[in-house]
């Protein structure tokens, strides 16, 4: 292997961290959902998707300073999780899983509409709102809106498991996680823990929507990338913080070799392929708790 | 209110039109169909096409979804792999179309028993995302053929009958809407049998199912060929009707679709995956009317899509939450009111 060029090797495996980063993001929102209500929410993307609008919208159309369109964004997509989970999950409750992971798959169906509707399907450009200064590690070189994005994310991934570590909401919701009807039983308002975890979800979502649309652009198909993030929570195991860390990295990474070395096209195929291997050996994840089933 | 229908044995009570109105109903309807062609435009015939094979399809994936439990969001791949078969062997071997519909059929079958082998180890959400992996592969394997024909696809040409080629809407209407109407009656007989009676007994639980005597493994393939092979004659069929099959034909949407179809017609009936699949097939059709008349400023086929893509999504969560047994509850309850008519029910 005399010829390999290693620091390219280390160029992309270091962009293969940058979206790896953003994965690991929205899989934690998506593991935040389904830890607290059971939920698995295949419109995470599309929830992506809609705070990225929302941002275009206040910071572009309504000409908002960047950071005050960020606090906007993020406080909107708070609400509007909330929104969802009380007008359309919380009825769902009791039901079959299948049946509120195909109300989520309806939810993305609408977000689309809508944002088709609102602002038409053509893809746009967020403003610039990062240093464009590129970045140097060492001789790899990385692009400015990556590494910044990864540091974001980084961050913003270490302040939601200290939350979850020491704030009282988080512990509620952790305690909902593991028993609910011991939750119940210590005076914990579960219904008001099912809203506090779709709003921080949706928070969190708004972050990486922010940042997905500004490394890339944003547009009606952005949705999509909720699908790497499905990869990602299934092969870290769908109820494992550390296990969305770890897949949504494997899986950034995954991308970024099949991308360079195979070509574009086999991006999705290295990830799935990957997902149905974790599937075959691991079917509850690298992470996942293995539930016990009885009659 | 209905009296008189006391079932006196028990093939009595297992035969699929139990009383004489049914019969006659069905007769109707048959007849309906038969003289369908002959009065509707073209239009409307390129309709009743795609909503039999919408039917067969949606029907295919109720004997998975609705009657075994497994979720499968690798419909529309299967029907792609059906409809592959069917145009390479239409185009390379020249063999009449019963016999590609069938080995289009057979080899979507091969296709969902592989899909269905991680079913035992994995159930619900991993296997729905189990099947989306192997939706993309398809999708991959389509685009990246040779033997596809790439992303342009493959156009092949029609069907012949006895030297007739079912080049109309017309013509092929007599190909698809019967056998889509056979598929139906074979689904329907299949829940009378031990087979059909084990998968509802494995949707309901599958470890009480497997402590009385069925094999796991034997009947969720089982199921996942069944419903593939349904997928795979649709899809022939869909390639006869289009006569051109690209990897975009079948997308993720197009399963998201059918599962939305039996959902909204009412998972785990016969009645469902019919009425669903002909309510989803013509509600775009229906906004489309709407959108035509309403008074607006802007371009009226610009909104069409996004509007679509909306009622689409509000139809599935709608439907789950205020009637989660679909349709053909609706129609039961309009049924149960003139049975008991005039008492309340």
């Amino acid at each position: 292997m005399s010829g390999f060029d290693w620091l390219f090797f280390f160029e992309i495996s270091l962009a293969g961290l940058g979206s790896g980063g953003l994965l690991a993001l929205a899989g934690l929102a998506l593991v935040i959902i389904y830890k607290a209500t059971r939920v698995v929410n295949l419109a995470i993307g599309e929830m992506l998707m809609i705070s990225a609008y929302l941002f275009f919208a206040m910071a572009s159309s309504m000409g908002l300073p960047v950071w005050l369109a960020i606090v906007g964004t993020i406080v909107a997509s708070g609400a509007f999780g909330a929104l969802i989970e009380r007008t359309m999950l919380r009825p769902m409750l009791g039901e079959s899983p299948i049946s509120t992971f195909m109300v989520t798959v309806g939810l993305s169906s609408i977000l689309v509409g809508l944002v088709e509707l609102v602002w038409t399907a053509d893809p746009r450009r967020l403003p610039e709102f990062m240093p464009t200064d590129p970045v140097l590690l060492g001789e790899a070189m990385v692009a400015p809106k990556v590494f910044y994005g990864f540091v974001v994310t980084a961050a913003l991934i270490a302040l939601v498991l200290l939350v979850f570590r020491f704030w009282r909401g988080g512990v509620a919701l952790r305690a909902t996680a593991s028993d609910q009807a011991a939750a119940y039983s210590m005076g914990i308002n579960v219904p008001r823990v099912f809203s506090l975890a779709w709003t921080v979800a949706a928070m969190i979502a708004a972050v990486a929507g922010i940042v997905v649309g500004a490394v890339g652009g944003i547009s009606s198909a952005m949705g999509v990338f909720g699908l790497s993030v499905l990869v990602v929570v299934i092969v870290g195991g769908l109820d494992s913080v550390l296990g969305a860390l770890v897949g949504g990295v494997l899986v950034g990474l995954v991308e970024a070799w099949a991308g360079a070395y195979l070509g574009g096209e086999f991006k999705v195929i290295a990830t799935f392929s990957l997902l149905l291997l974790v599937l075959v050996v691991r079917p509850y994840g690298l992470f996942g708790t293995h539930d016990i089933e009885r009659l | 209110m209905r009296i008189g229908a006391a079932k006196q044995s028990y093939e009595a009570d297992a035969a699929l039109f139990d009383t004489r109105t049914q019969r006659v109903w069905a007769g109707l309807l048959v007849l309906g169909l038969c003289a369908f062609p002959f009065v509707a435009d073209e239009y409307w015939l390129y309709l009743a096409c795609l909503i039999a094979i919408n039917v067969a399809s949606a029907c295919g994936l109720n004997i998975l979804t609705g009657y075994t439990g497994l979720v499968s969001l690798g419909q529309a791949a299967f029907m792609g792999l059906g409809a592959y078969t069917v145009a390479v062997m239409e185009l390379r071997l020249g063999t009449p179309f019963a016999v590609n519909l069938l080995s289009g059929g057979l080899v979507a079958m091969a296709g969902g028993v592989v899909v269905g082998l991680p079913s035992l180890r994995v159930k619900g959400l991993y296997l729905a995302i189990a099947t989306i992996a192997a939706s993309v592969l398809a999708h991959f394997l389509f685009s990246n053929l040779k033997l596809t024909g790439g992303t342009t696809g493959l156009s092949l040409p029609p069907a012949r009958f006895f030297g007739t080629a079912l080049d109309t809407s017309f013509r092929i209407y007599w190909l698809i809407v019967p056998l889509a109407g056979l598929m139906l009656l074979g689904a329907s007989n299949l829940f009378r049998t031990r087979i059909g009676r084990a998968f509802i007994a494995i949707r309901d639980r599958d470890i009480s199912a497997e402590v009385l005597g069925i094999p796991l493994l034997r009947y969720k393939l089982m199921s996942f060929g069944l419903s593939s092979f349904y997928a795979g004659v649709a899809g022939g069929l869909w390639a006869y009707f289009f006569r051109v099959v690209t990897p975009e034909s079948f997308p993720l949407l197009m399963s998201i679709f059918f599962l939305a179809a039996i959902i909204v017609g009412g998972m785990g009936t016969i009645l469902g995956c019919i009425l669903g699949a002909v309510f989803m097939t013509l509600v775009p059709e229906l906004l489309k009317l709407v959108i035509g008349w309403l008074p607006l400023t802007t371009n009226a086929t610009l909104i069409l899509s996004p509007v679509r893509t909306i009622v689409f999504g509000a139809l599935i969560v709608g439907f789950l939450i205020f009637e989660p047994h679909g349709l053909a509850e609706m129609w039961r309850r309009v049924r149960r009111y003139f049975h008991l008519w005039p008492f309340r029910t």
